[in-house]
């Protein structure tokens, strides 16, 4: 039985989420930081701004943010929260995921290559490097989770972890969750691989796709960038945070909690961490991929 | 118990990994110290309750020369040889990662045909002592600085090290002390020996020794 309140939290908290990263970064970099809704107001503002286009580009430059919106948030129909299973679930969806990721990703760099720039064509390029590493970490850590469980779908798997999954298998979960830790960063373009803030520098990746974007195309980039947030934090909380008391809401709280918990996470290690050196990112998503291989044959 | 050791074999593992990835010194060298120390603590645990003086104070010994007493001498010999990180490795870190994942493959097939006939050990135990002995081989051949030679050197001694705790649970005290003998004495000199090529050619690089000969030039 699927249920629409995992799509629901996801559309509206999401922002929030960020929110709670910057505000951890200002708090330990002793700044008051932007106000909690702040995500929002820039979402509206940018929503009710009209859109420039440039001559040299084609309708796929205006067809990439609707669709990098549009797969993440089909993706988030197959993610359970708390007790709620997802709305859909069918044997093999995290496959589905993956690849719906896929699908958004290829329009954004299919976007930015059609600007014509060489600054964006640089940005598509990593994107596209990196997501070859991450994308078989986040892939066998999945097939090692659904062997451990025995489940093929991701509402009846991540609700088959519970406390006593931990207690006989504590060395494979960690494993498999260290390895999506790591895919949650670089996916999401967190920092030890890319810094969400920089906007300025050759080292950039995610936000160098996404320069010429503007008003509503840029809103949807940038709540689409929020809702991958969401949707990996919840895969990682429901793995790392298995509460299943049995009452709907009171898991769907605490599942809120281990939200909170992992955006401040994120938060100390954006704080306490240096960019790593572009080089250096595929060792960090081999050792990813290492971990969640080590997880699937454990 | 069984989840101990599990959890152990695991972290043994991981070590490797960071052994084969980590491009400073100070890094692997800890890497081994912990390997030292994990080699000690599963020595322990593999006994499963039935302890002796001598089955712990054994395994202390060891993870004290190994998690201790190594790595300040090869501290030292940093220090010495004023080396901080392996520079520019024969096999790129990447690859050897990539070197080590295809390792772990071989050592978990290899586990898989290698029946121990004596008792029941963890599945992953014998996959995970293979491993750890070819990160050593992998370190010795692929790296450039005899510091980071001798690191190799002391992951296969660990490696054979956890394959005989699984093997075979009692070895007389004698041997296991005399191994631990050699290792030490094996380290000290090694140590002496980096300290000397440092002070001759001011580098610890093994490449160039290579140009050494008798003939003039």
């Amino acid at each position: 039985m699927g249920s629409l309140i995992p799509l629901i939290v996801a559309a509206a908290l999401a922002p929030l989420m960020q929110a709670l990263i910057i505000r951890t970064k200002s708090v330990m970099a002793g700044r008051i930081g932007p106000p909690l809704m702040q995500p929002y107001r820039d979402l509206l503002k940018l929503a009710r701004k009209g859109a420039v286009y440039s001559h040299t580009t084609s309708w796929i430059f205006q067809l990439g943010p609707a669709i990098g919106l549009a797969s993440v948030l089909l993706a988030l129909t197959l993610i359970p929260f708390g007790g709620f299973a997802a709305l859909s679930a069918f044997p093999g969806d995290f496959v589905l995921v993956v690849y719906l990721m896929a699908l958004g990703r290829f329009f954004t760099v299919a976007a930015a290559l059609d600007t014509g720039s060489s600054f964006e064509g640089m940005g598509a390029s990593r994107e596209v490097t990196f997501s070859a590493f991450a994308e078989p970490a986040l892939f066998l850590a999945f097939a090692a989770l659904a062997r451990q469980t025995g489940q093929l779908s991701l509402s009846p798997l991540l609700a088959a972890i519970s406390a006593r999954t931990w207690a006989h298998a504590a060395p494979m979960l960690s494993l498999a969750l260290g390895a999506l830790l790591i895919v949650f960063m670089a996916e999401n373009a967190r920092i030890p691989v890319d810094d969400p803030t920089t906007h300025l520098e050759l080292t950039m990746i995610h936000e160098v796709m996404v320069l010429d974007h503007s008003g509503p195309d840029l809103a949807m980039i940038e709540y689409g960038a929020a809702l991958k947030l969401w949707l990996f934090a919840a895969i990682i909380i429901g793995v790392a945070f298995p509460w299943h008391c049995g009452h709907r809401w009171i898991d769907a709280s605490a599942g809120l909690l281990g939200m909170l918990m992992l955006a401040i996470a994120a938060g100390l290690v954006e704080s306490s961490m240096a960019r790593l050196r572009l080089l250096r990112v595929p060792q960090l998503l081999l050792v990813a991929i290492v971990l969640s291989a080590l997880a699937l044959a454990f | 118990m069984s989840q101990l050791i599990n959890s152990i074999l695991v972290f043994l593992v991981l070590t490797g990994f960071m052994l084969l990835s980590s491009s400073r010194l100070a890094a692997c060298i800890r890497a081994i110290a912990i390997q030292g120390v994990l080699l000690g603590v599963l020595a322990i645990a593999m006994q499963d309750g039935r302890l002796s003086t001598v089955g712990v104070l054994l395994p202390l010994i060891t993870a004290a020369v190994k998690g201790l007493v190594l790595p300040w001498l090869l501290f030292r010999a940093m220090r010495e040889a004023d080396a901080v990180r392996e520079v520019e490795p024969l096999i790129s870190y990447n690859l050897s990662i990539m070197t080590g994942a295809a390792a772990l493959a071989l050592s978990l097939w290899l586990g898989q045909r290698l029946q121990l006939p004596s008792h029941a050990s963890p599945p992953l135990q014998v996959p995970a002592a293979f491993f750890t002995s070819l990160v050593g081989v992998i370190v010795i051949v692929s790296r450039r600085k005899a510091l980071t030679q001798v690191l190799g050197y002391l992951a296969l001694e660990n490696g054979v090290y956890a394959f005989g705790a699984a093997a075979a649970l009692r070895l007389p005290v004698l041997v296991e002390l005399g191994i631990l003998l050699d290792v030490f004495a094996g380290v000290f000199v090694m140590g002496i020996a980096i300290f000397h090529i440092s002070r001759e050619f001011d580098h610890i690089d093994t490449d160039k020794l290579a140009a050494l000969t008798d003939r003039l030039r």
